[in-house]
């Protein structure tokens, strides 16, 4: 187990001086991931909020090697990196006691979407690669468009609610489940709230041989419009309502990291958040009962999933 | 040893990509440039090239596994056609803006819609613009000789630039030629090995690619790549020269044929250069003073040494096998036009649009284009800038 103490103490590959929004959840998130390995490590990072807001020439955030050539192609990115590594350690041009790591990072818009397609295609060729998506439910870097990550019954402002409409309509995609299903060796969800969690799961996903990707939900008091300083609570409470299930897959097992003791309902989290607010008219009940019974049963089919 | 054998266009690549051993080669197939990728891709199986072979689940990923290797610090190539280079657009200007010297062979084809899968160059001059060195091949051998020089021209430090190397499609790619293919080691050595300018994998130096710029330094940045393309031609000159002292076979920015009397000319590129070569023998032979100016180096356009080279003549056809929807003709012709703009003494120039999706370009048809300059010579005036070559109107 790591001890906070020992990862405070640790420098800092992702520092001070960017341009993230106060209270967002991204710097936490990596600032714990890249905590998880010390070994050299390369990030190819696709276009979003952490790429725009950590180098803007000629100043950069990145205290570790980092790429970003796209949106859509971090996956693609970094799997070149990890391909050229290989290559040169076969020819020797690169010491063979020289390790390195290959990551690549985006947000919601440039993994679920976007950048799903360069990502299935790297780890179904089983790139040695780790690849992060910070999910912050949106395309938060041009203002809080819909993405399929997006949550049921939210309003985006390319789903926007309105006097015909009770927000996005749509149920969020899976990804989780998606990168399960290309039989990869590890994946994983987790939350910035439980340092413990990430960490760990970050540290597995550094740690295996092939590809590996983890999915963390990140707050986002921009696009969620909430109370900067409420990120973490909110993150706990996307935890306890079983909205963001903590829980990993190695090699095709399931084990649920985190069950509430006593699962909390849904309005919990939605009610702090300004894109549920007309969720709460009384002509929308029926979307936030909907809300409440997605949850419910994606919840029983995880924990199903976990007792196989 | 230097060895004659009878290959097509995509083998000739595959075979100097075997002598070449990029560090990764990232493909995705699709026609005519398939058995380019499949050649390697079975090279690699049977253990003759020990570089990294990847394939993609597209062309956009093809082309950003390139960046990524490229980047990180290695010899680099892809081969694709049409639809893929169409489907590489975006990742293509990001190749060149990065500065990464990547090397793409182009079986050249039209582009959808309709789909077709036969040779024109609408896929190449559809990426004139973005930042990547373009040199076109007549035939199987200049495919090779070509693919073996972009590397010593994109790797050049004061180029830096990506360079693709065009043979049409199934008239080059899949034509039988007997080639020179020269000894394993030789094209080792003159290729070199390969010198990499600020490898990520020098994880020390802690280097942050790719940020971005706002209005305080976008355009310095673009102005410096521009610089790199502005450097290669004395570059492209001296390899060529180089590979001519090695290999026997010289190579300039374009080839003159029976020019140095003519009186008219055609411009045309790549493989109907052949073509145009027996029409011009023939009108030879009935006295007439043609010749043909066939350009190699499309990008950078050698704009000075081209007008220089046709503005004696009395009359200019330039043939282009793409077009340029609304704009004032093809690119070719909008380029040797306005190379001519500046010189007092200057030929009358039309052009003529040909071969889109394929359609065949024969003996006649040039003879038929050289009967129209000989008007146009005679007269001094083009009466329509623009015409179809063998279309049904």
């Amino acid at each position: 187990m790591a001890k906070l103490k020992d990862l405070a103490s640790m420098e800092d590959r992702l520092v001070a001086g960017h341009g993230l929004c106060l209270g967002c959840g991204i710097p936490l998130i990596f600032k714990m991931v890249l905590r998880a390995t010390e070994d050299p490590l390369i990030i190819a990072n696709a276009t979003g909020c952490l790429e725009v807001c950590t180098t803007i020439f000629p100043r950069t955030s990145w205290n570790v090697t980092w790429i970003h050539s796209a949106f859509e192609n971090a996956a693609a990115t970094i799997a070149g990196v990890e391909a050229m590594y290989k290559s040169l350690k076969r020819k020797g041009r690169i010491p063979k006691d020289k390790k390195i790591k290959f990551l690549g990072v985006g947000g919601d818009g440039g993994t679920y979407d976007i950048g799903l397609q360069a990502l299935s295609g790297a780890v179904e060729r089983g790139h040695d690669i780790v690849y992060v998506c910070y999910d912050n439910n949106a395309y938060a870097n041009t203002g809080g468009q819909r993405s399929s990550a997006t949550p049921f019954g939210a309003s985006a402002t390319t789903s926007p609610e309105g006097s015909q409409s009770p927000g996005k309509l749509q149920w969020r995609k899976d990804l989780t489940k998606i990168l399960v299903a290309h039989n990869i060796p590890y994946a994983a969800q987790s939350s910035p709230h439980r340092w413990q969690d990430l960490y760990n799961k970050a540290k597995k996903a550094f740690e295996t041989e092939g590809p590996a990707f983890l999915n963390v939900l990140c707050f986002c008091p921009t696009e969620w419009k909430y109370d900067e300083s409420q990120g973490i609570r909110l993150a706990q409470l996307a935890a306890d309502t079983c909205i963001w299930p903590l829980y990993e897959v190695e090699s095709g097992k399931y084990k649920v990291n985190y069950k509430p003791k006593e699962k909390k309902p849904v309005l919990e989290w939605l009610k702090p958040q300004g894109r549920f607010r007309h969720l709460f008219k009384e002509e929308n009940a029926p979307i936030l009962e909907e809300f409440q019974k997605q949850v419910d049963r994606d919840w029983e089919e995880l924990l199903k999933l976990e007792s196989f | 040893m230097s060895t004659l054998k009878t290959l097509n266009g995509n083998q000739t690549i595959a075979e100097a990509v075997r002598q070449i051993d990029p560090d990764v080669v990232a493909a995705y197939p699709i026609t005519p440039s398939t058995a380019i990728v499949e050649t390697i891709a079975k090279f690699r199986a049977d253990g003759l090239i020990s570089g990294e072979f990847v394939c993609p689940e597209s062309e956009h990923s093809a082309m950003s596994v390139c960046i990524g290797a490229a980047s990180a610090g290695g010899r680099v190539m892809t081969a694709t056609a049409s639809q893929g280079l169409a489907l590489m657009w975006e990742m293509l200007y990001i190749a060149a803006g990065l500065r990464l010297p990547i090397v793409a062979a182009i079986a050249n084809r039209s582009l959808s819609a309709p789909i077709n899968i036969h040779g024109d160059h609408s896929d190449t001059m559809g990426a004139r613009d973005s930042g990547w060195i373009q040199i076109y091949s007549e035939g199987c051998q200049e495919a090779y000789d070509n693919f073996i020089q972009a590397f010593r021209i994109a790797e050049h430090l004061d180029v830096r630039t990506p360079v693709l190397v065009g043979l049409d499609g199934f008239i080059i790619s899949h034509s039988l030629e007997v080639i020179q293919v020269e000894d394993d080691a030789k094209v080792k050595k003159f290729v070199g090995e390969y010198k990499p300018v600020y490898p990520l994998f020098d994880t020390d130096r802690k280097m942050t690619v790719g940020p971005i710029d706002f209005t305080d330094y976008y355009f310095e940045h673009k102005r410096s790549q521009i610089e790199g393309i502005e450097n290669a031609p004395p570059v492209i000159e001296a390899v060529g020269k180089e590979f001519g002292k090695t290999f026997g076979r010289e190579y300039g920015f374009f080839e003159e044929y029976r020019m140095d009397d003519a009186e008219t000319c055609i411009v045309v590129m790549s493989s109907a250069a052949g073509t145009c070569k027996d029409a011009i023998d023939e009108l030879r032979s009935e006295g007439k003073k043609i010749g043909l100016l066939k350009p190699r180096v499309f990008r950078p356009f050698p704009h000075q040494k081209i007008a220089e080279a046709l503005k004696k003549t009395k009359a200019v056809a330039v043939l282009d096998r793409s077009s340029s929807p609304g704009a004032f003709g093809a690119p070719l012709f909008t380029e040797i036009r306005s190379a001519l703009y500046d010189y007092q003494e200057r030929p009358p120039i039309v052009n003529y649009v040909y071969g889109l999706g394929g359609r065949d370009i024969m003996v006649e048809h040039f003879k038929d284009v050289a009967q129209k300059l000989e008007k146009i010579a005679e007269t001094g005036k083009v009466e329509e800038w623009l015409g179809y070559i063998n279309l049904r109107e």
